[in-house]
């Protein structure tokens, strides 16, 4: 069974829809890349063209399996590596292109993540997403403060400032690190895998958030998730990607075929639409009688 | 939110220069030949006001021409060594890192040897040749650190280990086939030493060097903060890693190789020294560069101090001093770390 090329839905003309009238502000167009230990071998893995948008205020959701080709995407919309064909842009400038400081003043990053080595207090770890607007030594301006606390009151997490990061719970330290990176002022939050060690209320409330700041602060957000029913839930779009190839771009309705689902993620899944529109997703138990 | 000011750094490093002032006059006053304060007061009040003409000829000798050459010696590689220290420690992630047990402070002394061996003529050579050979050294010890593309703090430890053990047998080896010529000796490069004055000639390439290398060092210092999270974090926050690392690599090893082509291999105390400052002004390296400058300062006095008086009128090498403060509390941090 093969699932068809999405590409041609991908670039086709915007669709009609609610989110009509606000910026596109990350295009990624027919962007493709390959890793390959030396010129002379075959690639080791390749991303074939892939294109989406994210408009502000819209948050994304890069959905696949392990390997799916999900940190590649990543790696080329941070403009860490440039696409070997295609573009990947940010309000139209090609992201690999900019310089390192210009970069990080547009794009924040939130990783799985966040090795603290030294012991560091959240307020001053929060301080660190000024550093792409700073001078020479960067000792914090009185704007740099204002800023930081702001960035921790809009996760909720004031109180937090004097705390040791060592010393947070999980959700409490998803939470500085998400204010670390809106700190930064960006157009664009990349999150790569951000509910792995989080339960299941953090999880939640951590998506909420991020939908409710997209929505204030007209952010786009791309989430790299292999989490179905959160990307289902909380996504206005999804990319799902599966070795190195992207199926489908599209709303969770869209995109959440049963069969694509099943066979990407090689298990048995249930799809049904919820009340709001939403799929929901359910394993399937493998029982006998089951021949499907 | 206490987030750290400029003035928090000058204060800090203001009391620091006190305390470094009283270890210098200290270490003046102790020795073979014990002195007391007030003379030493109001002899240098005189060297100050241009009078040092009316110093009395015996005294002279002792504290001018002997102790303080010495100290300020001590100063400028105690120094050298801290910042060089707590800089690798932020680039290679690796909290246990010193220009020592990398076998950056062996790679400088081979080069050094070289060069006096090569051109004895030229005093100049020297740190040229010692600088030559901490650059090969670190790059070779960042590279045997590697496993599978990540910088591993075992691995990276261990190649630093080894590398100066291997580097120190070819010290042996020439220091054995080149015994007719002056190369000031096995223990003056294994285990450091001060008491061989910098030739006059090249005093000022060691002041403006030890003060380019921390200066160059200091202004990466916000960037060094977010290194120590990781690269790719560093990176996603705007800092240029490669360019960062390079003014690193290469000011630490300049301020290794004035510090040993001038004294030896002066073990741990660009391990030792960071370590204390971090317990005591924390772990941001815009106040930890200085301060640690000054702490390898005052280290380094001390340890001079102790190494002339201990065993008087023997004298031990200095190196031996640092090295058993520092190997045990090494094998701390290690054990530390470990959990």
């Amino acid at each position: 069974m093969s699932v068809s090329d999405n590409s041609a839905h991908a670039l086709g003309a915007p669709e009609p829809s609610p989110k009509n009238g606000r910026t596109e502000r990350l295009n990624v167009e027919q962007a493709s890349y390959a890793y390959s230990t030396s010129a002379q071998f075959a690639p080791t893995f390749t991303l074939t063209a892939t294109s989406f948008q994210a408009r502000e205020s819209e948050l994304v959701a890069i959905l696949g399996p392990n390997a799916s080709g999900k940190s590649t995407l990543l790696r080329l919309i941070t403009g860490t590596i440039a696409p070997l064909t295609g573009r990947v842009e940010l309000d139209g400038e090609e992201t690999s292109r900019l310089d390192v400081r210009t970069r990080a003043q547009r794009i924040a990053v939130v990783h799985q993540e966040s090795p603290v080595v030294y012991p560091a207090l959240a307020g001053d770890f929060v301080l660190q997403g000024r550093h792409p607007y700073g001078r020479a030594l960067r000792f914090a301006s009185r704007e740099d403060i204002e800023i930081a606390h702001h960035a921790l009151a809009q996760v909720g997490a004031d109180h937090l400032a004097g705390r040791i990061i060592g010393e947070l719970s999980g959700g409490e330290k998803q939470r500085v690190i998400l204010a670390r990176a809106l700190a930064q002022k960006p157009r664009l939050i990349l999150l790569d895998e951000p509910t792995l060690h989080l339960d299941i209320g953090a999880q939640v409330e951590l998506l909420e958030r991020l939908r409710q700041l997209a929505k204030e602060n007209r952010y786009a957000v791309v989430v790299v998730t292999h989490e179905l029913a959160l990307a289902a839930e909380f996504a206005d779009q999804v990319v799902l990607l599966h070795h190195g190839r992207c199926l489908r771009v599209g709303t969770p309705a869209v995109v959440y075929q049963r069969e694509l689902l099943e066979q990407v993620f090689e298990a048995p899944l249930e799809v049904e639409i919820g009340p709001a529109g939403r799929p929901r997703v359910n394993l399937r138990a493998r029982r006998g009688g089951d021949t499907t | 939110m206490r987030p750290l000011t400029v003035q928090r750094v000058l204060w800090t490093c203001g009391g620091l220069a006190v305390v470094l002032m009283a270890c210098v006059l200290l270490s003046l006053k102790l020795g073979a030949v014990p002195i007391s304060i007030t003379d030493l007061v109001v002899n240098l009040g005189r060297l100050a006001i241009g009078q040092s003409d009316q110093l009395p000829t015996e005294y002279r000798l002792i504290v001018f021409d002997l102790r303080l050459p010495r100290i300020l010696l001590g100063i400028l590689v105690g120094a050298a060594l801290s910042v060089s220290g707590a800089s690798f420690q932020a680039t290679l992630r690796n909290r246990l890192a010193d220009p020592y047990i990398l076998g950056v402070s062996s790679g400088a002394a081979l080069g050094a040897i070289l060069a006096l061996g090569v051109a004895p003529q030229f005093a100049f050579i020297t740190p040229i040749g010692a600088f030559l050979g901490a650059v090969a050294t670190i790059a070779a010890v960042y590279f045997l650190g590697r496993r599978e593309g990540e910088l591993d703090s075992a691995t990276l430890l261990l190649g630093g280990v080894i590398s100066a053990s291997f580097l120190t047998a070819i010290i042996m080896f020439l220091m054995t086939t080149l015994a007719g010529r002056d190369l000031r000796g096995a223990v003056f490069w294994m285990m450091g030493d001060l008491s061989t004055p910098v030739p006059a000639s090249l005093r000022w390439i060691f002041i403006v060097g030890l003060f380019a290398g921390i200066g160059a060092i200091y202004t990466t210092a916000a960037d060094l903060n977010l290194l120590l999270t990781g690269e790719r974090e560093a990176i996603h926050l705007g800092v240029e890693v490669t360019r960062v690392k390079m003014v690193v690599y290469i000011s630490a090893s300049l301020l290794t190789a004035l510090a040993v082509s001038a004294s030896g291999q002066i073990g741990y105390v660009g391990l030792l020294v960071p370590h204390a400052v971090r317990r005591v002004f924390g772990s941001d390296y815009r106040i930890l560069i200085p301060a640690s400058a000054f702490g390898g300062a005052i280290a380094i006095v001390l340890a001079d101090t102790l190494a002339r008086t201990v065993a008087a009128p023997t004298e031990l090498p200095v190196g031996a001093m640092t090295a058993m403060a520092g190997a045990p509390v090494f094998i701390y941090l290690l054990r530390r770390g470990m959990r």
